[in-house]
């Protein structure tokens, strides 16, 4: 049972989850950073390092949410009612951000309305999104094949702590960005936040980490049992290493390598949470194989995924390169 | 609120929310198509006035093309958090198709956006026309896989049901190619691209009413009108193709089309042409019809019998006022196209086609009617529906989510608000955008392939590109 359809499956919506969290977080993170930059000249800048590949990244989240329909029907169904409020808050945040993309080169006066639309909407879709991850990870209440919980039982001190902790991760993440992306002011600024938000970062994941293995036995037989226990070790050993990294890129102004290291922090927590959560789906009580579609509808989608996916990758892969380098402020660039 | 139950509020909900979504691809699906034919043409002929309207249209694409994603976006979370039966239910089966639509589409539009829009320069013409042409078959690509998954909730076929209740896949060709996606396919693409034509056409217009000379608005005018022309009689018949497809298929929606209560098994049946239908008495008053012309155009002879609601028992007939009324508005919208295309093509063929006002002003007051139509398609499709979600097999009633009517109140009520005061004010963008003489600004060179394009710069925002607030 372990390498079947549904196993396969759960690993491709990991993959989509993970590239929907790297690449529209630092997307949503550079909207979390607008009120620091200080002129016009320097928000233009920092949203058009952007502005070419945020609706690709933002299509992760369809494929994620999208595939958990078509492959998962019965996680989708349980857990998008659990996560009424904090969904349809983040839905709502999204339209906010993505239309400022656009409507705020269109006019003068109204300006600083779509600056704030940016902002406040990459702010709350953040941590909606830490929220909602809270919350899966407390669990959620299934009767039949259904949710059985109120509307608010989201609502936990724990789950507000993953909220803050996504968006002092998701602003890493958006300054490291600039820094690769931009010279001059933007880059001077998004320097001095990257430190401190990087600091932010691991403070929160490290208590978030040391609280979840104590919600439930579960986590807590995953983390310090035979083999996971290793991993559980060398977690630390990694974090140090890219810590490492980001101080030594931001001094030597090796301007990729805070990215890069974040990133990597990034698929680490990734990973320690698939640890905790596998076999589950639908914490505490719904296994990967009991939410799984029937295998006709999963080797469908898996053969247009198998071909499908590799080429999204190259065309995304060419469409960064295509803009690839420093953004240049005096235009050129549209 | 308001004494709905949750139900009905979830239904609001989706029907609000999906209609302001359909708008945005109803437009975005014809004019990413026109977007390749400018660049395509533009990189055949070399003449500029191709690539400034390619630019010019191209800013007003981006503005539109964004409201459609982020709408977009809610619609796929919707069917979870409201529709989470439905989704238990029908996810095995309709699931995998919207997989395919965002596997091979969205991430193509998406994909290739961003070089579209801002990477003339550095790509070169040849692979921005490219990108431009994957942009235009991602968008048809999506239109392909979301009208199959809705033809199938109208006509399901393909699948068996197991014992947890969720619909299994049986035969994915047969879902997919479901028997009423065909019609469905054609008519919405037609439907795009007659939407994009209107408002091209009445832009052109608006400019030829200030100056006739402007030769972008004629170039853009000349390509709507002969779109038009072409597209409103094949729309016309498809539409009559697709009438006859839900006749076999779903004639109770027929019927409430029609305003049929009662069945002619004779055949011969009247068509009514207006009327108030009372589903009370099962009776239209003040019925305008014509003999025997509804089984001419439904059965294509005079004997063959036709339904009537009352074949059907009374929770198992649609509303019938709602769709035997939008069904009337999209009927009638279609013809007046016809029509501006007729009267277009005459003109044309004498050589007036530029100078004639009335045309002009004729053309600007159908700008939006692609947009009424589909709409009120949509609406004769959806509610003809009910009381489905899949149609004989899931009622609605049993589709909705475990969750609260407050729940569902608020956060449409939050749609509500942020969707008129956000899409307001791209609507206003938009309308200003096209405001702006199509060959306005400096000359092409300058311009540079991609300067005035999309998302511009901010020194490029000067108050002659847009009018100060
Ligand atoms: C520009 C838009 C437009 C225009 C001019 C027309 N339609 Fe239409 N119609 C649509 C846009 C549309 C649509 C929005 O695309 C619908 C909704 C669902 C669908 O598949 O197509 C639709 C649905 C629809 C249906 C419902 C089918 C069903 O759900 O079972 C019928 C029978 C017709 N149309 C017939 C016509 C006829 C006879 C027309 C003649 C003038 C016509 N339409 C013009
Ligand atoms: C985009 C154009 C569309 C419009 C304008 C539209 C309109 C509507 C309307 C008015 C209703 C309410 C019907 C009623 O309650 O009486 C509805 C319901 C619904 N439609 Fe559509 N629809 C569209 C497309 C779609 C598509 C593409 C799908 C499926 C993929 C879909 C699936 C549904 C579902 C699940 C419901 C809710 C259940 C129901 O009330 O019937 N719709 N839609
Ligand atoms: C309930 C039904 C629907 C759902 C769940 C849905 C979902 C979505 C989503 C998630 C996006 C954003 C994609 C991105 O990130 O780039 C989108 C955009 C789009 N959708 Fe829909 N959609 C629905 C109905 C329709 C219908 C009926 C059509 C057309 C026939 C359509 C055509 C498009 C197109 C062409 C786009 C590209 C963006 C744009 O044109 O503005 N959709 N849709």
């Amino acid at each position: 049972m372990m390498f079947d359809l549904a196993f396969i499956w759960a690993g491709l919506i990991a993959f989509a989850v993970l590239a929907y969290v790297i690449l529209d977080g630092f997307d949503l993170g550079v909207g979390i950073l607008f009120p620091f930059m200080r002129s016009e000249a320097d928000k233009d800048l920092a949203m058009n390092t952007v502005a070419p590949v945020w609706d690709g990244n933002e299509t992760w989240l369809v494929l994620g949410g999208g595939g958990l329909f078509a492959v998962f029907p019965l996680a989708y169904a349980v857990v998008m009612p659990a996560l009424y409020v904090p969904i349809i808050v983040m839905l709502l945040a999204l339209v906010f951000r993505g239309v400022a993309f656009e409507f705020r080169w269109r006019t003068k006066d109204g300006k600083f309305l779509w600056d704030l639309s940016f902002f406040g909407g990459s702010l709350v879709a953040t941590l909606a999104q830490g929220v909602a991850l809270g919350a899966l990870v407390q669990g959620i209440s299934v009767e039949g094949r259904a949710y059985a919980g109120g509307n608010w039982d989201w609502l936990t001190p724990f789950s507000l702590l993953t909220g803050v902790a996504l968006v002092a991760g998701y602003a890493l993440m958006g300054a490291t960005w600039l820094v690769m992306k931009t010279d001059g002011p933007v880059r001077s600024v998004a320097q001095r936040i990257a430190i401190w938000t990087g600091g932010m970062t691991l403070a929160l994941v490290g208590l978030v980490s040391l609280i979840t293995p104590f919600l439930n036995p579960l986590y807590l037989d995953r983390w310090f049992g035979f083999p996971n226990a290793l991993f559980t070790v060398l977690v630390p050993a990694a974090i140090l290493a890219a810590a490492f990294v980001f101080i030594k890129g931001l001094r030597e102004q090796r301007d990729s390598w805070p990215f890069l290291a974040t990133i990597t922090l990034f698929a680490l927590s990734f990973i320690g949470l698939g640890i905790s959560f596998y076999p589950y789906m639908v914490p505490p009580s719904l296994t990967i194989w009991d939410v799984a579609a029937p295998d006709e509808s999963l080797w469908f989608l898996l053969v247009g995924a198998l071909v499908l996916v590799p080429m999204i990758l190259t065309y995304t892969a060419y469409a960064y390169w295509v803009f690839r380098g420093k953004v240049d402020p005096a235009g050129g660039y549209h | 609120m308001f004494g709905f139950d949750a139900i009905e509020l979830a239904r609001i909900q989706f029907a609000f929310t999906v209609s302001f979504h359909i708008i945005f691809p109803a437009f975005s699906i014809g004019l990413a198509s026109y977007l390749a034919v400018l660049n395509g043409l533009h990189l055949r002929t070399g003449r500029d006035v191709y690539l400034r309207l390619f630019n010019y249209w191209k800013t007003i694409f981006a503005v539109a093309f964004g409201m459609g994603v982020v709408s977009g976006i809610v619609m796929s979370y919707q069917f979870g958090t409201n529709w989470s039966v439905f989704s238990d239910k029908a996810g095995p089966v309709i699931g995998p198709l919207m997989g395919y639509e965002v596997l091979s589409a969205f991430f193509l539009e998406a994909g290739f956006l961003g070089v579209m829009l801002f990477g003339r320069e550095k790509v070169g013409p040849k692979l921005h026309f490219f990108a431009t042409l994957m942009v235009a078959i991602g968008t048809l690509g999506s239109a392909f896989w979301i009208l199959s998954v809705n033809s199938w909730m109208q006509t399901p076929q393909g699948h068996e049901i197991n014992d947890v209740g969720q619909f299994v896949p049986v035969n994915w060709w047969a879902i997919v190619f479901n028997p009423s996606f065909p019609y469905r396919l054609v008519h919405m693409v037609l439907a795009a691209y007659l939407t994009t034509a209107l408002v091209v056409g009445s832009v052109g217009a608006w400019h030829l009413l200030r100056d006739r000379a402007n030769r972008g608005a004629r170039v853009m005018f000349s390509m709507a009108m002969a779109m038009l022309i072409v597209v409103a009689p094949l729309q016309i018949v498809a539409g009559d193709f697709h009438g006859l497809n839900t006749l076999k298929y779903q004639p109770a929606k027929v019927a409430a089309m029609e305003g049929h209560f009662d069945p002619h098994p004779e055949g011969r049946a009247p068509l009514i042409l207006f009327g108030l239908p009372d589903a009370q008495s099962e009776t239209v008053r003040y019925a305008v019809q014509i003999p025997y012309l509804s089984s001419l155009i439904l059965t294509h002879d005079l004997s063959s019998p036709l339904p009537g609601l009352t074949d059907f028992p009374r929770e198992e007939r649609p509303p019938v006022a709602i769709v035997f009324w939008s069904f009337r508005v999209m009927v009638a919208l279609g013809f007046a196209m016809l029509g501006l295309g007729l009267w277009a093509a005459v003109l044309r063929w004498r050589g007036a086609m530029y100078d004639r006002p009335w045309l002009h002003r004729a053309s600007v007051a159908m700008g939006p009617a692609g947009f009424v139509a589909v709409l009120a398609g949509w609406i004769t499709t959806e509610v003809g529906r009910q009381p489905w979600t899949v149609y004989g097999f899931l009622s609605t009633n049993d589709s909705v989510a475990p969750v609260q009517a407050a729940a569902v109140a608020s956060s449409l009520v939050a749609f509500v608000v942020v969707y008129f005061l956000l899409f307001g004010a791209g609507t206003i963008y938009i309308l200003r955008l096209m405001g702006k003489r199509p060959d306005e600004g400096t000359p092409i060179e300058v311009l540079g392939p991609t300067r005035a394009a999309g998302i511009t710069p901010a020194p490029a925002v000067d108050d002659t590109f847009i009018p100060a607030e």
